[in-house]
């Protein structure tokens, strides 16, 4: 018997090597480089303790970039909840050309980033692009949506909304989808109204996957860089960098390795510890409200 | 402590490592190249025309020499590959595929070339270099990155620096070829900074008038930074070349990770060189503490916030590229950068094709003296070698007679005459031979354009009071500090002042990182290439 369990969990062998190899290794070989001085003209790991890290909290870009990033993704996630549920609801009613919509509503996902960044570029262009052609037609004043601090982050939570709103729609469409009908039809007998229904049956029903898609967004969110590096390069001056873009620049084109690792594990911890009180909020919030 | 603590990745790596050259050894007798009969006679035409329609039809004599299409043609490399990298297709990534493509056809032998943009270039090259892994045979790369290269590097061999090609390069670009005495970077492209203005307008006496009566000012080519300023503020938001479209002053290269600091080095030469002062305008040599926030370069960061009022929309995240098409394309009454923007400007389908003019970059009324902490009072003007793409040969190279018989191909008397002609190629003049007014009237540019690009390009190499790249050791992250300053002034997010502060205080931190006699060292070769010239 002990033969076969043991048989057994040589089964598991494979994927703790691969787990191994991809995740405890780099992770184990980061924390070693942070203490390192390895760089583009050192490339050797010498250990010189924690002055990365010290060097780090001195650095208000890294910090100012992470304050940015929390603004610009719980914003974005917000907008792209609401319109995303909008968008599920929308399809979950309808029942004509329901397969189109989902389509359609899908087509911005499937694009890749880069792709999706390069095109809005065109359109947010401050002379060439259609954006300003459109305000120059309705009289208003063009816009230096690219060149100033305001309109540009404007312009990349834009792109964020209009690329990853189909998720949640998606994610929300599927939970829609499996809520039990039975809380609808007692409803529909008290003679709720739509309103009502929503607020008192949908919602609270959706807290879980609501909880789940805006989690699993705001891990997606926090990992920002491709549409920065190809719309705005973290311009105008260093407005629009998020932490993935300012490590790629430091870790990747500086070849700051020692540093950039250190500043790696620390946004990891950091995002590990927000995103759980994120979630822990968000379920209470919810909860409550379904409860109610 | 010093340590290789990935040892097991060492290992695994050196493994592979050997495993891959045991598979693509080549034994001794194979690195040289066997001899065959020459493809080409002596002084055959050469052109680039059966490579497609991009091409022009321009047809040049090929000259004798060890680098001729004859001479390398009697070389047979075929069972031989060599690797190169280059940037991007196409400045300097399209002649080097097409000029591979040309070494495959006559010498039988292969060659990969790899593309990478700008941004991964330094890290792709650098990387295996670090490692002891010959990568590539071949690297093209952005001269000033000397300091970091050098070490991995093989000089340049004897029997090419006497080709005639290579004793026709200028002075300037033997010496920033040159590391620690030697010859380590193979010339293939010289860059500088000049400016470049619509002479049509300026020579326009209905402009020339309303200029007198807006300003009582004369119209005429800027020679310092506040003419400069004054007549794009003249012209930005006119329509003057009467398209129906707004006009706009100047377009400057403004995107922060997109050569920013070139630009702002070329708009400070004049306040922070000064021909009295010896010792380098970026460090006080003695002490390496940073002078980037002195107030020539301060004054230089003012003039650069000031011009933005003149930009096109857009321009103050203006890329190279985005340059070149403001002023190539007529959009801009002026500009000043690398030959590029100028080059396009003069293509044969240019609207404004010999239009155009070029001039020194402007200079100033007063320079900073960093002796006596003062402004000297007199007109300074300073030439600025802005970096250029270079090449070189990797120390550990096992194809090192192909790689540098490529390289002397590749920047042979006929591809170099071609390569020029064509604006995207990014290939500009850094030989003697070059500086000839007619080889450019030959393409088509009008005698006086001619007269002032070869004048103003020739100036230059003559000018004792020059600025160079910084070259040292983590070039790109002391540049890379200086673009985010310098692009926090003109976002508005800090003064020039408190910009260019934080730019020092960044320096110095990288000073300490990578070793202040290490630093020191390089940058006194820097220091010797402006003050002993």
């Amino acid at each position: 018997m002990d033969g076969l369990r043991r048989h057994k969990s040589m089964f598991l062998l494979p994927g703790l090597l691969t787990l191994f190899l991809i995740i405890i290794f780099p992770l184990l070989f980061t924390i070693r480089v942070s203490f390192s001085g390895w760089n583009v003209s050192n490339p050797q790991m010498d250990f010189i303790g924690g002055a990365n890290y010290t060097a780090m909290l001195d650095d208000s870009r890294f910090w100012t970039s992470i304050t940015r990033l929390i603004l610009l993704a719980g914003g974005t996630v917000l907008i792209q909840y609401l319109i995303g549920f909008g968008m599920a609801l929308l399809v979950w009613r309808e029942a004509r050309g329901r397969r189109f919509w989902r389509v359609l509503f899908l087509v911005p996902m499937m694009t890749t980033p880069v792709v999706m960044a390069a095109i809005w570029q065109t359109i947010f262009h401050e002379s060439l692009g259609p954006m300003n052609d459109l305000l120059g037609m309705l009289g208003l004043p063009r816009i230096p949506w690219l060149t100033e601090s305001g309109p540009a982050l404007f312009a990349l939570m834009t792109v964020e909304v209009w690329q990853w709103t189909p998720f949640m729609f998606l994610l929300l469409l599927a939970g829609l989808l499996s809520l039990p009908k039975e809380p609808f039809m007692a409803a529909a007998i008290d003679g709720a109204g739509t309103w009502r229904t929503f607020w008192k049956v949908t919602f609270p029903l959706m807290a879980p996957v609501s909880v789940a898609a805006v989690i699993i967004r705001l891990i997606e969110a926090s990992k920002l860089s491709d549409s920065v590096y190809v719309l705005t390069s973290g311009g105008p001056g260093s407005s629009t960098e998020t932490p993935g873009y300012y490590l790629y620049i430091q870790g990747l084109r500086d070849q700051q390795t020692g540093y950039s690792g250190a500043m790696s594990l620390t946004y990891l911890v950091l995002m590990i510890v927000t995103l759980t009180i994120v979630a822990a909020l968000l379920t209470r919030a919810l909860k409550l409200k379904g409860d109610s | 402590m010093r340590s290789r603590p990935y040892k097991g990745l060492v290992a695994v790596a050196a493994a592979a490592a050997l495993t891959a050259t045991a598979c693509t050894a080549q034994d001794e007798a194979q690195q040289k190249p066997k001899e065959k009969t020459a493809l080409f006679k002596s002084g055959s035409d050469i052109s680039y025309q059966k490579y497609g329609k991009n091409y022009p039809t321009t047809k040049v004599k090929d000259v004798p020499g060890s680098c001729s299409y004859e001479s390398i043609s009697r070389k047979d490399y075929s069972g031989q590959t060599l690797k190169i990298i280059s940037h991007a297709v196409p400045v300097i990534g399209e002649p080097t595929q097409l000029h591979a493509k040309q070494f495959e056809e006559i010498t039988g032998g292969k060659v990969e070339v790899v593309n990478v943009p700008f941004g991964e270039l330094h890290q792709k090259i650098l990387t295996p270099l670090q490692a002891g892994q010959p990568a590539y045979d071949v690297m093209f790369y952005p001269s000033l990155w000397i300091g970091d290269m050098a070490p991995y590097l093989a000089p340049v061999p004897e029997k090419y620096l006497n080709t005639t090609g290579m004793q026709d390069v200028t002075a300037a670009y033997m010496d920033v070829a040159t590391w620690d005495g030697k010859v380590m970077q193979y010339p293939v492209d010289g860059d500088r900074h000049y400016l470049k203005i619509r002479a049509d307008v300026l020579q326009d006496p209905k402009w020339q008038a309303q200029y007198k009566k807006a300003t009582g000012k004369d119209l005429k080519v800027p020679t310092t930074w506040t003419e400069y300023q004054d007549i794009a503020e003249a012209f930005s938001g006119k329509d003057f070349d009467g398209d129906g479209k707004k006009n706009y002053g100047s377009a400057e290269v403004t995107k922060r990770d997109d050569l920013t600091f070139s630009a702002f080095i070329s708009r400070a030469a004049p306040y922070v060189k000064n021909p009295d002062v010896k010792g380098g305008v970026f460090f006080d040599e003695e002490t390496m503490k940073p002078l980037i926030n002195t107030p020539g370069f301060v004054r230089a960061l003012q003039d650069m916030v000031k011009a933005k009022s003149t930009w096109a929309p857009g321009g103050s995240n203006f890329g190279l590229g985005d340059e070149i098409f403001s002023f190539g394309g007529g959009q801009t009454l002026m500009s000043y950068s690398w030959d590029d923007a100028f080059i396009q400007a003069q293509q044969p389908d240019s609207k404004i094709r010999n239009t155009v003019q070029a001039a020194p970059l402007p200079g100033s009324t007063e320079v900073y003296n960093r002796t006596t902490k003062a402004w000297d009072k007199k007109a300074n003007q300073a030439a600025y070698f802005t970096w250029g793409w270079t090449s070189a040969v990797a120390k550990a190279s096992s194809h090192q007679e192909m790689a540098f018989d490529y390289l002397c191909f590749f920047s042979n008397e006929a591809n170099t005459a071609l390569d020029l002609t064509i604006g995207r190629f990014g290939v500009n003049p850094y030989r003697i031979s070059h500086f000839a007014p007619e080889f450019w009237e030959k393409q088509g540019w009008d005698k006086d354009v001619a007269k002032a690009y070869v004048d103003t390009l020739s100036g230059m190499e003559e000018n004792p009071n020059r600025v160079f790249d910084l070259r040292v050791p983590g070039v790109n992250q002391y540049m890379s500090a200086l673009a985010n300053g310098v692009a926090a002034a003109l976002a508005g997010q800090e003064s020039p002042q408190r910009a260019l502060d934080g730019v020092a205080r960044e320096w110095a931190k990288i000073t300490d990182q990578i070793g202040k006699d290490k630093v020191q060292s390089a940058y006194r070769n820097v220091v010797a290439l402006e003050d002993e010239s």
